[in-house]
């Protein structure tokens, strides 16, 4: 061995990855940034012309279609989560082998499914399939606010809409959770088992624990593709501009993004500026969610066993 | 192995090119088959073949190229109602005249006057006609100071469409029907509705009611039938945007619309009447009887109605009578009109439009288009006057 300091030799190879790594990261930014840029200058218009677009002023506006974002987002992940933990544990420690491969590809296929095709299902067969149970519901809960009458006759509502999201969330969710959980320290496992744990103890005790933080972030991941979602809902909701709890009936509030996607083709000036301002709205939503979610996460980390 | 079955292409004695072609005369060596991997090979095939198509067609029309003379590109932009029309009308229009070029974007009504009026497109399609402060304005593709002619192509009816169960006609008058899309006559065996109909045993159903939930031409004609016909009822007047306080369902597109009745029981929509399909149909009372959707019945609309007062001679802008009594005349109708300059700066611009815009006005050309849209032909007489407007076109 040579006391002498290495010989700094400067590759082409090095030069050039290191610059594609640079370039790639800088892209990000300058990409993010000229999509907050485009909504920010084209949304203008919206509140400086004296021509009002929306006669009762912006929030007045947004805020239906805001509250119709959020609460299809929030059910489809009060759907979509428990059933993605349920088949990540199953894939990653209950099914045999040969099946847990099997049952890996098809929810891989179910992600490469394009969300107008999932509209289309939702509108033709999983509204007028599900309506008759929404009678139901509204027959024996109708007390309870969220199954207040009356019933849609198409059941083009927001419950539909709400699990037409979760099944197009699942796939990421569930994906996502099992490569989680097959990281969960073998040593953990073992540890627990030697205890005399049952295979339910294991997974309570080993399993959820370490995967805390990755189920969370999974789940916000979920919950950024149901915010953005745009074409399943306008071919399945049947929207409005009204703020309900109801979400058996024909009068929902639509989505921010199905909103733009329906009315945009025929919108002209100030109109036009007003949805993208709405378009706004949508993104800064979903970035502060993003944000949150790393918050919770860089909180979790300490406690879940990853280090 | 690929040494018998490469090139693909030997064409013998094919029909279109009158001969034997041999298009791939490629005899590779083994060192090139072993580089060419079957991808390769696969586009090769696809070229050639793409050639063979190509070639063909090419030789097809140079059959057809003796009668026309006319050569040249001419652009329009408009409606989207019109669309499916257009597209038909080009094809049409091409194969008689394969020099020519024709390009229409359906990028809506206000679109395309826009951009007829900046210059971008020499005629445009619209469902509303020109609004007066649009004619002070100058236009870029005319010779200064000329303004546009315009008289509707494309008269399309639209059908009110329900889905209840046994029953397949139904009659309503304007009021009532205001009333059902305002969200007023919630019942089906509602009084409004029973009286009219006392041969139907109607059901203690609720009605849904489905609009539009996207911005349509549909809608803004729908409602304008409903604003002139049923004012007391239907108060929020001619619109594109569905209020929010007459409820209802929303549906996305015509198509949606459609599915959405024929999905629940007891609903009733607005949609083209060429994609109403099986589904029943409402009569609406016109003066003392009740009148369905037909093609004669929705063109006769124009003959009731009256042209829009101070225009000039070759503006035929209507404002479609849909309060009108006469008997077996359909009122719930989408008018497009075709507009374009009466003196074009280029004189080759408008030979061509000239004879597209005959073409179109045609018997043929509207035939076309009802087998394309499902629209109902214009007049004899108004297209009569129209091509009068054409004529004159310099």
């Amino acid at each position: 061995m040579s006391s002498q300091a290495p010989v700094v030799k400067r590759r082409i190879g090095d030069l050039v990855f290191s610059n594609l790594a640079i370039g790639s990261g800088v892209a990000i930014l300058v990409i993010l940034a000229a999509v907050a840029i485009f909504l920010f200058a084209e949304s203008v218009p919206a509140f400086l012309s004296e021509q009002d677009a929306a006669p009762d002023g912006f929030f007045a506006y947004v805020a239906p279609f805001l509250f119709g974002t959020v609460l299809a987002s929030i059910i489809a992940l009060l759907i979509a989560t428990p059933l993605a933990i349920g088949i990540a544990l199953y894939i990653s420690h209950f099914a045999p082998r040969r099946l847990s491969q099997a049952l890996g590809y098809s929810i891989d296929l179910l992600a490469a499914i394009p969300s107008v095709v999932y509209g289309l299902w939702g509108m033709l067969v999983l509204a007028p399939f599900l309506n008759p149970s929404y009678l139901w519901l509204n027959e024996n809960f109708g007390w309870i606010p969220f199954f207040e009458g009356p019933v849609s006759a198409t059941g083009r509502t927001m419950m539909t809409v709400g699990i037409v999201l979760a099944i197009m969330i699942l796939p990421i969710m569930a994906a996502l959770i099992r490569e989680i959980f097959l990281q969960t320290p073998r040593l953990h496992e073992e540890a627990a088992l030697a205890l005399g744990a049952t295979r339910w103890e294991v997974i309570k005790m080993a399993v959820l624990p370490f995967g805390k933080a990755g189920i969370i972030s999974s789940a916000m991941l979920g919950l950024g593709r149901a915010l953005g979602e745009t074409m399943a809902v306008a071919l399945v909701l049947s929207g409005s501009g009204v703020i309900t709890f109801a979400l058996l009936t024909s009068t929902n509030p639509n989505t921010i993004a199905a909103n733009i996607a329906l009315q945009f083709p025929e919108s002209s000036g100030t109109y036009t500026s007003l949805l993208i301002a709405t378009g706004l709205v949508l993104f800064a939503i979903t970035m502060a969610i993003n944000m949150l979610a790393r918050w919770v996460i860089s909180r979790r980390s300490e406690f879940s066993g990853a280090n | 192995m690929y040494e018998k079955s490469f090139p693909f292409v030997h064409l013998q004695d094919n029909p279109c090119l009158g001969g034997r072609v041999n298009l791939v005369s490629v005899n590779p060596t083994s060192y090139e088959r072993y580089y060419m991997s079957r991808l390769i090979k696969l586009a090769a095939i696809a070229g050639a073949s793409a050639l063979v198509l190509s070639g063909c067609a090419g030789a097809a029309n140079e059959e057809t190229a003796t009668e026309s003379t006319l050569s040249g590109t001419i652009s329009g932009s408009g409606a989207s109602s019109m669309g499916s029309g257009q597209e038909a009308w080009i094809a049409e229009f091409q194969i008689a005249n394969p020099n020519v070029t024709i390009n229409y974007d359906p990028s809506g009504s206000g679109a395309g006057r826009e951009a007829f009026t900046a210059g971008g497109v020499v005629f445009a399609g619209t469902d509303s006609y020109w609004k007066d402060e649009e004619l002070a304005l100058e236009f870029a593709a005319c010779a200064p100071g000329t303004k546009p002619w315009e008289f509707p192509v494309w008269i399309s009816p639209i059908a009110v469409i329900f889905n209840l169960e046994g029953v397949d006609s139904l009659n309503l008058d304007a009021a009532t029907v205001a009333g059902i899309f305002a969200g007023e006559i919630t019942m089906w065996n509602d009084d409004a509705i029973t009286s009219q109909n006392p041969d139907l045993d109607l059901p203690e159903l609720s009605i849904t009611a489905v609009h539009r939930s996207d911005d349509s031409g549909t809608t803004k004609n729908f409602t304008n039938y409903l604003e002139k016909t049923a004012e007391a009822i239907w108060t929020a007047g001619t619109i594109e945007t569905w209020p929010t306080e007459y409820g209802g369902e929303g549906a996305k597109g015509t198509s949606g619309v459609v599915d959405a009745v024929t999905a629940g029981n007891g609903t009733i929509g607005y949609a083209d009447a060429s994609k109403a399909g099986d589904l029943g149909t409402v009569a609406i009372k016109v003066g003392d009887g009740y009148v369905s959707f037909s093609a004669e019945a929705a063109s006769k609309v124009i003959e009731a109605s009256s042209l829009v007062e101070g225009r000039e001679s070759y503006d035929l802008a209507y404002k479609i009578a849909r309060d009108t009594t006469e008997s077996g005349v359909y009122p719930i109708v989408l008018v497009s009109y075709l507009t374009g300059c009466n003196e074009y700066l280029d004189a080759e611009v408008a030979t061509l439009v000239k004879a597209y815009a005959s073409y179109i006005i045609s018997e043929q050309g509207q035939a076309t288009a009802a087998s394309a849209g499902g629209t109902a032909p214009i007049s004899a007489s108004l297209r009569e006057k129209a091509q009068a407007i054409i004529d004159a076109i310099k």
